[in-house]
């Protein structure tokens, strides 16, 4: 076990330095610099000294590998340096700025998709072949085949044009649940479509299992027999799709945030690229596959201790 | 020949090959036909769409901007007095063939990686299952906008950058197929009786993974369309004066609340289409799988 996650741990490192690296060279190749989209759409054209003095200021008259090799000590202290765009503020800031508006979307999606995915896929498979089996397939096969920002704009289009319900868009924080209903539902797709399917499949496995036959042939009350032992057993593999979606939840949808404008980290890193952001799209994009792989390396290792069955030891 | 013919009149039971028996599932699955019958007609539409369509697509009809459905146009007209149907229709160019360009390209980079990781194993299996690795963790949709950055903007530049990682899920998928049919008792016996290993590779292995690639593929090229949808509608995919549904989609969102037609039109078209290829595949899959009865 021991030696498991020391080499899984190993393999993230690994993972997160060639990410660094394949995003690092990837966005020097965008064609133009940082300076070129200022100078083209101010009305005053910056004097090229000017754009020399700022490209030795952020170290970009560097070879690139050693531009590479400065960010990189850098983000070993925490320091992602200064955003190109916004002038005078620290990515870190930028970041710590727009991120709690994402975990919020975030948290709140995971709650609701949890409620809704675990509810359809329990009763489709606790009935199969009758009504509620046919409706949660329905549901998935919906949430599967209607992307979240078709579904988004007509959500909006009903509830906030034609109905006059809801907020069209906007993020009030707390204090205003009415901005979050059509965002959250809009993001819910795809998470209850993943929780839906494992959920019914995973239980549907374990309801044709020998020991669920044993329990209830020995005279088991069924509502024991469903809770010990067929959610317990089942719902274990579902718990390990929750922590990489939950890692790709809480960083933001660009999709969603950009419809219902929220000023998110999902929006603000979109917005970054088309402004040839180096640092902040570099520190963002850090930042997802840093959580993503921590959240995959975290449930291997629970999966590991809760199912005595996966042999890791062999692996390699 | 002949011997199917006489085992047809004298045997009472029909003797299917694995062909006619897949044939024979599909056929009789009614929703997979409907899905079928809707794609050939949106292929055949988007090919003949000079002859389908009512009007050209560019053709500016002064007298109706900005028209809802009417007689004339049945699905409206955009800012500059464009039919939508007719845009609609030629966009469908662009959809269909982005997934399906994009899923060839995926399926001849990922089948002979994974088939090679699957069967040399070692080193190269190692090498090939990091790259996977480093590969998957970058969430798709931050490098495709970043691709679309380098790239310069265009039909093609889509394909290249789905294709990048798009792979992926085929590699693993034949590596996956490779590595346990290698151990099945019929490839052991086929090399216990003296089999060379290209008759193997040919005769059991990619036959045996031909199945789930293709459904597979089915299933992958909706993924491409709503990917390409989906940068289209923020802007970086498909550029006018080429039209696709995601574009469409993403260029009106700001007038819903005059124009509703422009939004919701090529929403439908686009959700329908998906649809149609994921029950497809899905009948594809159920087809393949000799387990289940019909």
């Amino acid at each position: 076990m021991f030696r498991f996650i020391i080499m899984r741990f190993g393999g993230l490192i690994g993972v997160l330095l060639a990410v660094s690296i394949l995003t690092f060279f990837l966005m020097h190749a965008v064609p133009g610099g940082p300076f070129d989209a200022m100078t083209a759409s101010t009305a005053q054209m910056i004097p090229l000294e000017l754009v020399r003095d700022l490209e030795v200021k952020y170290g970009l008259d560097k070879p690139l590998w050693t531009q590479y090799w400065l960010f990189l000590r850098a983000a070993l202290r925490g320091d992602f340096g200064y955003s190109f765009y916004a002038s005078g503020r620290t990515v870190t800031e930028l970041v710590q700025q727009h991120w709690p508006y994402s975990i919020h979307v975030g948290l709140l999606t995971l709650a609701f998709s949890s409620v809704v995915g675990l509810a359809l896929g329990i009763v489709a498979a606790m009935n199969p072949g009758r009504w509620p089996d046919y409706f949660g397939t329905g549901v998935s096969l919906f949430c599967m085949t209607v992307p979240s920002f078709v579904f988004a704009k007509l959500m909006q289009y009903i509830f906030s044009v034609r109905l006059g319900l809801l907020p069209t868009s906007g993020w009030e924080g707390w204090a205003e649940p009415k901005y979050w209903i059509l965002p959250v539902l809009s993001n819910s797709l795809g998470p209850v479509l993943t929780l839906q399917r494992y959920t019914r499949s995973a239980i549907a496995d374990v309801m044709r299992a020998n020991y669920v036959r044993t329990a209830r042939a020995k005279g088991l009350g069924e509502a024991k027999v469903t809770l010990i032992h067929i959610f317990k057993n089942a719902l274990t593999p579902v718990v390990t799709v929750a922590g990489p979606m939950t890692a790709s939840l809480i960083t933001g949808s660009i999709f969603i945030e950009s419809i219902f404008r929220i000023p998110g980290l999902g929006w603000y890193t979109n917005v970054s690229i088309s402004r040839r952001d180096y640092p902040l799209i570099l520190a963002s994009t850090l930042l997802w596959t840093a959580l993503i792989s921590v959240t995959y390396f975290v449930t291997d290792i629970i999966y590991a201790l809760l199912d005595p069955r996966v042999a890791y030891m062999k692996e390699r | 020949m002949t011997t199917t013919e006489t085992t047809a009149i004298a045997a009472p039971f029909k003797h299917r090959s694995v062909g006619q028996a897949f044939w024979f599932r599909f056929r009789h699955n009614r929703r997979a036909m409907i899905a079928l019958g809707f794609i050939i007609l949106e292929i055949l539409a988007a090919v003949f769409a000079p002859v389908v369509a009512p009007y050209p697509p560019d053709k500016i009809h002064y007298e109706a901007l900005w028209s809802l459905p009417t007689k004339d146009h049945w699905m409206g007209t955009d800012d500059l007095g464009r039919d939508v149907l007719s845009r609609i229709i030629y966009g469908g160019r662009v959809s269909i063939s982005v997934g399906v360009l994009a899923q060839t390209m995926q399926v001849l980079i990922g089948l002979p990686i994974g088939a090679i990781a699957g069967l040399l194993g070692g080193w190269i299996d190692y090498a090939f299952m990091r790259l996977i690795d480093i590969l998957s963790s970058v969430p798709s949709l931050l490098l495709y906008l970043l691709m679309m950055l380098v790239l310069p903007r265009g039909f093609g530049s889509i394909i290249i950058a789905l294709s990048v990682t798009g792979w992926i899920g085929i590699a693993r998928l034949v590596r996956g197929q490779v590595l346990s049919l290698k151990a099945t008792d019929y490839v052991r016996a086929a090399r216990g009786m003296g089999a060379n290993t290209r008759h193997i590779i040919v005769a059991h292995l990619l036959r045996n993974t031909l199945s789930p690639v293709m459904v597979s593929v089915t299933l992958g090229i909706p993924g491409a369309m709503m990917a390409e949808a989906g940068l289209s509608f923020l802007g970086i995919g498909i550029s006018p004066p080429m039209s696709s549904w995601g574009q469409m989609i993403g260029l009106y969102q700001a007038y819903i609340q005059t124009s509703w037609h422009l939004t919701v039109f090529p929403a439908l078209v686009l959700s329908v289409t998906m649809l149609a290829w994921f029950t497809l595949g899905d009948g594809l899959r159920d087809a393949f799988d000799p387990s289940i009865q019909v």
